[in-house]
């Protein structure tokens, strides 16, 4: 019954927990020497195909990522939950953290034509730059429906039924297969790695390349001028009544 | 005994990397063997090992949600920390490590935490399981020391004394690499038959295997009366006296420790 194959996508970030410091340089945050993990909503986009497959929807997970050397340890982490391959798409040392969206989407178009899935998965967005572009710009240039912010995916009759998070509530859409998806936070609770899978992970094939292998030029389109801290809170007035907040709130402009 | 005037504390450098795996054991023998693995392979960053039983975990699951990382429950869980200055060197050791466990079948099932969210919820698992204890009725608490082998023969033997017990449970967890066990014999509300049944029944046992009555915490007010299962009676007069050299009007600290009955 399984016949559906699966791209998914993970990039590894500073982890989620980590307190961030602001580069001397103002050029970006520290990463040396800090706790780096899979990307959160990256999880949940691989613990979606692993609970497809489980459900014999899905016959092979395919899982990708672009970045430098110590993202093959985010896709044996994706392995060891129950991707069945990886593919590790290296971005040299110096031009990685200058990755952006519209290059990973162009990578990932690529890796679509290489491996033909019927759904594409990534996470909603990444952690680190909080972009939520690279599911919208795939799905543009493949020109394949998109399911966006998923936090319920439904198949049936070659057909998925998804339910977004959008501003207003929850948007139930259908799309038609081929179909790129972002996953949610609230889509499904990620596992833990466990002991027998971290030991077959060990034997999965990591297939290696290029953006240069796969003719897409990662030249950045968007320059970072600065990154600075968000501006210190600073203490409030406290006043005595009534009469006097509302003389301060009409001084201040605010009524 | 003395008087404390003043402190100044020697913080070491907060760890960059810390790790945890968590084993499922369907016998304590092998969550001895765990263990000891844990030792041998990874000795100098391991910073917490911690073992737990099937009421503690089914005790955290039910009374706080909080999830097991496992899909079937076991007897008993063993928790490893590892805390170091690098990342990639204390994963390959763990790596190593969680695969010679694999391989010489020490543990019926493991995970291992992949994130710092992961690790957190992994040991919240741990450190929950006073208060959710506390919820399945009144906890007698006992906090001792035994010989690794030993200990968890002590908690079937006040397993048995409770049977007649009705709705009554025992919790027992501890800190495995100081041979520490805390002891948590459960009935659904205060009973004076009850405490004469474990107690000092498991004082008794502890003297015969020749471990410590009190672990960690110390006899303070309520065991200080038991001293006797764990130090003879000359010890205990020297004890006495040597307090009497800095506590004459005993005015220091009183009625703790030192046997008052």
């Amino acid at each position: 019954m399984a016949s559906l194959r699966v791209l998914v996508g993970c990039k590894r970030v500073i982890d989620y927990a980590v307190k961030i410091r602001v580069r001397p340089d103002a050029l970006g945050v520290v990463t040396d020497g800090v706790k780096h993990s899979m990307n959160p909503f990256d999880e949940n986009a691989i613990e979606e195909a692993v609970r497809m497959k489980q459900k014999k929807i899905v016959k092979e997970i395919v899982v990708a990522s672009c970045g430098g050397t110590q993202s093959q340890e985010t896709i044996r982490t994706a392995l060891a939950m129950g991707a069945d391959r990886g593919i590790h798409v290296e971005i040299p040392k110096g031009t990685d953290e200058s990755l952006q969206p519209l290059a990973v989407a162009k990578i990932f178009a690529k890796l679509v034509e290489k491996e033909n899935p019927d759904i594409v998965i990534l996470g909603k967005q990444a952690i680190d730059d909080d972009s939520n572009q690279t599911t919208q710009l795939l799905a543009g240039i493949l020109e394949w429906p998109q399911g966006t912010m998923a936090s319920v995916v439904e198949h049936s009759e070659g057909k998925l039924k998804i339910t977004r998070e959008v501003d207003g509530g929850l948007e139930d859409i259908s799309v038609g297969l081929p179909a790129v998806i972002s996953a949610d936070l609230r889509l499904n609770e990620p596992r833990y790695a466990t002991l027998p899978n971290i030991m077959k992970a060990k034997k999965k094939k990591i297939e290696k390349m290029s953006p240069e292998d796969l003719g897409v030029d990662v030249t950045p389109r968007l320059k970072v001028l600065k990154v600075v801290d968000p501006p210190v809170r600073e203490a409030g007035d406290k006043v005595p009544d009534v009469s006097t907040l509302m003389d301060k709130l009409k001084e201040k402009g605010h009524i | 005994g003395g008087v404390i005037t003043d402190v100044s504390l020697l913080l070491p450098q907060a760890p960059s990397s810390v790790n945890v795996a968590m084993f499922g054991c369907d016998t304590f023998e092998k969550v001895i063997r765990t263990f000891r693995l844990a030792r041998q392979s990874m000795g100098e960053i391991v910073s917490a090992c911690e073992f737990m039983d099937r009421t503690c975990m089914k005790a955290v699951n039910e009374q706080l949600s909080l999830s097991s990382p496992f899909p079937d429950p076991h007897p008993f869980y063993f928790i490893v920390e590892t805390s170091g200055s690098n990342q990639e060197h204390d994963m390959d050791k763990l790596e190593a490590y969680v695969g010679r466990v694999f391989e010489e079948g020490a543990a019926d099932d493991g995970v291992l935490a992949t994130s710092k969210d992961q690790a957190a919820r992994l040991m919240a698992l741990r450190e929950n399981i006073a208060p959710a204890l506390k919820q399945l009725g009144y906890n007698y608490k006992y906090d001792v020391s035994l010989p690794l082998g030993q200990m968890y023969s002590l908690v079937e033997k006040v397993r048995k004394v409770l049977q007649s017990v009705e709705g009554s449970h025992i919790g027992s967890y501890g800190h495995i690499a100081d041979g520490d066990l805390h002891l948590n014999p459960i009935s659904p509300r205060y009973s004076k038959a009850v405490l004469g049944m474990i107690e000092p029944f498991i004082y008794e046992e502890v003297a015969k295997l020749r471990g410590s009555i009190s672990a960690e915490h110390g006899l303070g007010l309520k065991k200080a009366n038991y001293l006797k299962y764990s130090k003879d009676s000359e010890v205990i007069e020297m004890m006495r006296t040597l307090k009497e050299v800095f506590d004459p009007n005993h005015i220091m600290n009183p009625y703790k420790l030192l046997p008052w009955k």
